[in-house]
């Protein structure tokens, strides 16, 4: 989903806007490390890959389909750094050249779409496989969760996004509900769909899948001198395993303070937004028998009858329950995924076929 | 973002829009885009300045007004969004042909559906007329980073190539009888994916090998100078500077 112009107002559209800039200057600086001149061709050529994969339309239920947003995939197929550019690229591209997503709002766009997914992708990917053995199945859960929660991250920024500057009179409240409610789902689709791409790709070139850098395992010659151990950790990837990946810590700081930034807000309107509601409901003799009204504003009808405190805090319990039905969703299928293939640990590279 | 917009909408032809600068065109749109988003939503008229100046422009560039609307389906999902504003939007509520409906909603829905519209419009009328290679070294001159310019050339480039990968390895799925009904068919798209991630990365790590035995340096060689004059910045400058001027005058009558 690209935002288009008018959606947003002039202030966050260019406040995003510098934010996107600052972001992908980053990244320029980060990806030359990760792939030094090979970077054009190379993030070419996977932001084509990303511009296509997100053509791939998988059935979700009976009558609609959904598609990859592709940002956390690309984090851990890439790399970080790579990721958000080619990303950052396939939207600029879907700007100019295909008129899709406002111009005014492409900071907006690559700041949910790139920036947000991929890193946080990246970290939730990072934290997880940090620390473990790191088998194929701890691979591919971590990228079941990365992509997972990643969507529903993009949601609440936009979220908080349109608490700052949305142009339309909408309940922050009821819009991250809304938002995080939908994403959820769609981002079971895309951990689903993320997690199988890359274990299809580990099992024939696992050399390629940047998370899993330094964990195949060296290639042995067994001469008659004994065992000879060859390239791998020593070859090309050696001088880039300083850089594998933006350092854990700054973005699980970074991460957590725009979560607590982020419900904060919700919070906050959760809190003020009844309160205009009740009263012009007061004002104008209307009251919640008005159909599209009762039934439109459920939840929030939920909180409008308490007072000011229960409403601030209930507005940031559903934000932290939200947080927390996301990470217990995930946190569950990958204990059940890790549970079932205890026994396959190590690097299982198909290269028998 | 759906199926089916692969192509590029350049429209071929030799008109004082397709001559100017690909720069001076970039900016100018962006630059009215902004003003646009600028404009006060109360103010109809200004919106309907705007189209007219639209208008102007497509009829300079003998765009057909068929080939812009086939372009703005584009929009559709967020059509549907703003439909909905006015439904659950919060605010004064009045009652339209039996409905009741949000006041500042309305006001909302309209603000999003025209802005968004000028704006799809400008993009389309910008891409019609600008080739794509020339929209590149357009963005270089604006100091866009020569990186990323050169990231998106190569995706410009190979976009077709990947693209007719993934048809192929559709029609050789349907050939085999395999019809996506269900997520249960997910892992064969992923397994698609999968291998075309492979192709793609690969096809990368050629053409790198292939431009470094021409002699690639890192730097991509400017072969063809686009520079542009002071009136091409004049000419391109029209559109901008009226949507200013309309949006001044729609902030300045209150």
């Amino acid at each position: 989903m690209h935002v288009p112009d008018g959606f947003f107002n002039v202030p966050v559209s260019v406040g995003a806007g510098v934010f996107a800039a600052a972001g992908v200057a980053v990244c320029l600086r980060g990806a030359k490390r990760e792939l030094d001149d090979r970077t054009a061709p190379m993030a070419g050529l996977v932001a084509a890959f990303i511009f296509a994969a997100q053509m791939l339309n998988f059935p979700v239920a009976a009558g609609t389909s959904g598609h990859l947003l592709g940002g956390a995939l690309a984090a851990i197929l890439v790399g970080p750094y790579t990721a958000v550019l080619c990303v950052a690229v396939v939207l600029l591209v879907q700007g100019f050249f295909f008129a899709d997503g406002g111009l005014t709002a492409l900071g907006v766009n690559i700041t949910l779409m790139a920036i947000v997914t991929a890193v946080v992708g990246w970290a939730v990917f990072r934290l997880i496989t940090r620390g473990r053995p790191r088998g194929r199945a701890t691979l591919v859960a971590a990228s079941f969760v990365a992509a997972l929660v990643s969507v529903p991250s993009a949601a609440l920024v936009f979220t908080g996004l349109f608490w700052l500057g949305g142009t339309a009179p909408i309940e922050p409240g009821s819009v991250a509900a809304a938002m995080v409610g939908v994403h959820l789902l769609i981002g079971l689709g895309e951990g689903f769909i993320t997690a199988l791409t890359v274990s299809s790709v580990l099992a024939v070139r696992p050399d390629l899948v940047y998370g899993a850098r330094g964990m195949t395992r060296a290639l042995t010659l067994r001469t008659a001198d004994g065992d000879v151990q060859v390239g791998q950790q020593g070859g090309p990837a050696a001088p880039e395993a300083p850089s594998a990946g933006i350092g854990l810590r700054p973005v699980l700081v970074g991460g957590a303070l725009v979560a607590v930034l982020l419900a904060g807000v919700v919070s906050f309107y959760a809190s003020s937004a009844p309160d205009g509601l009740e009263k012009v409901a007061a004002d104008k003799g209307l009251s919640a028998q008005e159909k599209p009204h009762a039934v439109e504003d459920g939840p929030l009808a939920g909180y409008s009858v308490k007072g000011v405190e229960n409403q601030r805090l209930s507005g940031g319990l559903a934000g932290v329950a939200g947080v927390a039905l996301t990470v217990v969703a995930g946190g569950g299928v990958f204990y059940v995924i890790r549970r079932r293939r205890r026994g396959t640990d190590g690097m299982t590279t198909a290269s028998a076929q | 973002m759906s199926a089916g917009h692969h192509h590029p909408i350049y429209r071929p032809a030799d008109t004082p829009v397709h001559r100017l600068p690909p720069q001076c065109k970039l900016a100018a749109v962006v630059a009215f885009a902004v003003f646009v988003v600028a404009t006060p939503r109360e103010r109809v008229w200004a919106f309907a300045l705007d189209a007219l100046l639209l208008a102007a422009v497509a009829v300079a560039a003998r765009v057909p007004a068929g080939a812009i609307v086939r372009r703005m389906v584009i929009e559709v999902p967020f059509v549907l969004f703003a439909v909905a504003i006015p439904l659950i939007g919060t605010g004064e509520r009045i009652q339209v042909l039996g409905l009741s409906l949000s006041a500042p909603g309305l006001w909302a829905a309209w603000n999003i559906l025209a802005k968004a519209t000028l704006g799809v419009v400008a993009s389309i009328l910008l891409a019609a007329t600008t080739e794509p290679r020339m929209m590149l070294l357009g963005a270089e001159r604006l100091r866009l980073p020569r990186l990323l310019v050169q990231i998106a050339t190569f995706m410009l480039r190979y976009l077709d190539v990947i693209l007719d990968q993934m048809r192929r390895m559709r029609i050789a799925r349907e050939s085999r009888g395999f019809v996506a009904r269900d997520l249960r068919q997910a892992p064969v798209l992923a397994k698609s994916a999968g291998a075309l991630f492979i192709r793609s990365y690969e096809r990368g790590e050629r053409v790198h090998l292939a431009m470094l035995s021409r002699g690639y340096t890192g730097e991509m060689p400017t072969i063809r100078d686009i520079s542009a004059t002071g009136r091409d910045w004049a000419v391109a400058g029209m559109l901008p500077c009226l949507a200013a001027v309309t949006a001044l005058l729609a902030w300045s009558t209150t």
